[in-house]
């Protein structure tokens, strides 16, 4: 298959953005694989309410500008709403440019490039917007068909505690610091934002179609993580659909979709 | 932000969820501005099924729009005889994907806590002691 474009971050500073890494890739190969696009276009299929798209900590936005500039390829359908979260302003406003330059991006490729057995098709789903938001807080409940989220995983001491007002003394090299630790720093077993993001996942996903797809890292145990989503009240599934840098058996990144069986 | 974004959104305050009054947040101050997009009419005629049109009304009405029909349309007047996009569709595009605060205020009138919208981003953090 085709490789679908990858969204341009040039204008997004690392400064004070997570800068797309393997993690962020492995979600893009990972939605766009064959297995995952079949699935999610019998899943979104056949219902003619638009599914709504949310991503957790867009970061730089190049997995939301990927999901929605590609939408129809990776859905079956371009009729899709997007919206993204991230606790950090400045993420906020570079992933809004980043969806929105991708979608024309992918909107004015020449026609003879756009030929279906090359390039996908290029229906692209409809942003909205990014909100400075913790997690899915202010949406209302179970509205949300897709939620993806590249978690802050790596084990830390501590979580970074959020400011709502910035400090007039701290420097602008501590606060991009501070503003950058969110996007890494996951406390205990590098789970304490994921488990909060879980355990809230049945009053975000939409109740008959919601799916949610979450990176984990080795040391987040992804098997125990899955047994547990299995044993919640009604009939949740969990398994494994993307993962890399295989050692040993053991995969150093993995993806896991979240999803109510029927 | 988009005036459709308002309809996905409530209160982030986990006591207004259950209230019926956290839903829609009420613009206060707001400045509009008008953004010019793409017209994508399958888009518009199956997102409406999703808008709580009741909410969407209101809105429109604090922020002194042009005032919304009572119920909102059917496909039937969404489309021409020709399957060409109606004025309706038209309007309806501009209102929810084409009118954007571009600064103001959310209220939320169960618990009256205000968001902040700058430079088109509203900010849903709470401050420590409302979480």
């Amino acid at each position: 298959m085709a490789m679908l474009p990858t969204p341009l971050t040039s204008h997004v500073s690392y400064d004070q953005v997570y800068e797309p890494a393997e993690d962020s890739y492995l979600l893009l190969d990972t939605l766009s694989s064959g297995t995952e696009t079949a699935f999610l276009r019998a899943h979104f299929s056949g219902h003619p309410s638009v599914p709504l798209v949310l991503e957790v900590g867009t970061g730089s936005g190049v997995v939301l500008a990927f999901i929605t500039a590609h939408a129809e390829h990776v859905l079956g359908r371009s009729d899709v709403v997007t919206l993204g979260t991230d606790l950090n302003i400045f993420a906020c406003g570079a992933a809004s440019v980043t969806v929105v330059d991708a979608v024309e991006a992918t909107q004015s490729m020449p026609s003879s490039e756009a030929r279906e057995d090359t390039i996908p098709k290029p229906g692209s789903g409809v942003f909205l917007d990014t909100l400075k938001m913790d997690l899915a807080s202010s949406c209302r409940p179970n509205i949300v068909d897709i939620l993806i989220f590249n978690p802050p995983y790596v084990p830390t001491e501590h979580l970074p505690t959020a400011h709502t007002e910035e400090s007039s003394t701290q420097t602008t090299f501590d606060r991009d610091s501070h503003l950058l630790s969110f996007s890494y720093a996951g406390g205990t077993d590098g789970m304490e934002v994921t488990n909060r993001l879980l355990s809230q996942l049945p009053s975000i996903l939409s109740p008959d179609r919601g799916v949610a797809y979450v990176l984990l890292c080795a040391q987040n145990r992804p098997e125990e993580v899955k047994s547990r989503i299995r044993e919640w009240e009604g009939g949740w599934c969990a398994e494994t659909v993307g993962g890399s840098g295989k050692k040993a058996g053991w995969e150093k990144l993995s993806i896991i979709r979240i999803w109510k069986g029927v | 932000m988009k005036l459709l974004t308002l309809n996905f959104l409530t209160c982030a305050r986990k006591a207004c969820k259950t209230s019926a009054a956290s839903f829609p947040l009420h613009p206060r101050e707001a400045e509009l501005e008008q953004v010019e997009l793409d017209m994508n009419p399958q888009f518009i005629r199956n997102v409406l099924p999703r808008v709580e049109w009741e909410a969407m009304r209101s809105i429109s009405q604090e922020l002194g729009l042009p005032s919304l029909p009572d119920t909102a349309p059917g496909p039937e007047e969404l489309a021409d005889a020709e399957g060409g996009p109606t004025q309706i569709l038209k309007d309806l595009h501009t209102l929810l994907m084409e009118t954007t605060i571009a600064s103001g205020k959310l209220l939320c009138a169960n618990c009256g806590h205000e968001y902040a919208i700058k430079e088109g981003i509203a900010n849903f953090l709470l401050p420590s002691h409302l979480v």
